[in-house]
């Protein structure tokens, strides 16, 4: 019976965790490791008003390809109370190229603005429901999710953007208003386990 | 001198013949999904189409690509083919893409899909798709079946490919 009981449970938190958020959930602060050794919560973000909460990597070259764009939006938002927060999925073993030691090198190599945080043991993408990267879910200052998906609509090539759903959610959110579209797509690198 | 001159472009030819088999020429570019889509997901005959997303630089992908290999000579009586979608980066076709191609000695038809809206395209795909790759697609004239997986060997994917030819 108490086996039972376990398989139930059990059964119950994968299905949860498989979901992830949804628009309009409450997400759950997390204190992971950032480049540069100090640990760091969503809550000792002083003076946000939402996070640009960013699931990705080194290796990956539809991540790659974002960097500077985040940088970008970074640089611009943050001072206006919507900081990046980098967040590397994957685990090391399984890709050596997005350990916490490479982190720190590429980090120092773009001169990353924002932090960039290791999900030791892969507990955070799950709650998320983060399934590749680069993947985004913009939450406001109450940490609701407001927009779940890509940064633009043209991830393989930054001249061709039309639309950028990040910044427009971004902008939505300061006018107190929901993004629309609330949730969009594009192709990414699925997260790495072993 | 002349001689040698023309043994050297002989040698060279022949050592080139071999080696390259795929051309940029080979590989069909798609800049909108509509088009590929009219092309390969309205099937009318008694083919399986087997369309697999994928890129070179995408190693879940590039490690499962052999076991698509071949797939069309296992089924005589029922004909199915192989499509390769390659997502490459445009600038990385003479670069990656071909030599890739040459390297692994790919047989399938690859094609490669340059759409950049994708946020509007991967739903057209298959709306439970999250737009990680690689993802599989078993298309028939009746039916359709979408896997956004990894296969592990040849025999997973076969069996996949023969519950749903039954």
């Amino acid at each position: 019976m108490k086996s039972l009981l376990i398989l139930f449970v059990l059964g119950t938190m994968s299905f949860t965790i498989g979901n992830g958020y949804e628009i309009g959930d409450k997400a759950t602060d997390f204190k992971l490791k950032n480049v540069d050794g100090k640990m760091v919560s969503l809550s000792d973000l002083k003076d946000a008003k939402g996070f640009i909460v960013t699931f990705t990597c080194n290796h990956c070259p539809y991540a790659v390809m974002y960097e500077d764009r985040l940088i970008e939006l970074h640089n611009k938002y943050a001072p206006m109370g919507y900081p990046v927060v980098a967040i590397n999925p994957n685990d090391p073993i399984a890709k050596p190229a997005d350990s916490y030691e490479e982190m720190i090198v590429r980090a120092n190599e773009k001169e990353f603005p924002f932090v960039y945080l290791f999900d030791d043991g892969q507990h955070v993408y799950p709650q998320y429901g983060a399934t590749k990267t680069p993947h985004v879910f913009l939450l406001d200052e109450n940490m609701i999710v407001k927009y779940i998906g890509a940064i633009d609509d043209s991830p393989r090539d930054a001249s061709l953007v039309q639309e950028r759903y990040l910044e427009n959610a971004i902008k939505a959110l300061q006018e107190g208003k929901d993004p629309s579209p609330a949730t969009t797509k594009a192709i990414g690198c699925s997260i790495k386990t072993s | 001198m002349k001689f040698i001159t023309t043994i050297l472009f002989i040698i060279f030819n022949i050592s080139y013949l071999s080696s390259q088999s795929w051309n940029r020429s080979d590989v069909k570019i798609y800049r909108s999904f509509d088009s590929l889509e009219k092309d390969y997901f309205y099937i009318e005959n008694d083919t399986t189409y087997v369309i697999n997303f994928w890129a070179t630089w995408c190693g879940p992908c590039v490690k499962e690509l052999p076991y698509f290999e071949d797939l069309s000579e296992r089924y005589d009586d029922k004909p199915v083919k192989v499509i390769l979608v390659s997502l490459d980066f445009e600038k990385q076709i003479d670069k990656r893409l071909i030599p890739f191609l040459n390297k692994k000695e790919i047989k399938s038809e690859v094609v490669l899909l340059l759409d950049p809206k994708e946020s509007t395209w991967i739903d057209k795909v298959d709306s439970e798709w999250s737009g990680a790759i690689p993802i599989t697609l078993l298309k028939s004239k009746n039916k359709s079946e979408f896997h956004e997986k990894v296969f592990h060997s040849k025999e997973e994917l076969e069996l996949l490919i023969e519950t749903f030819i039954k």
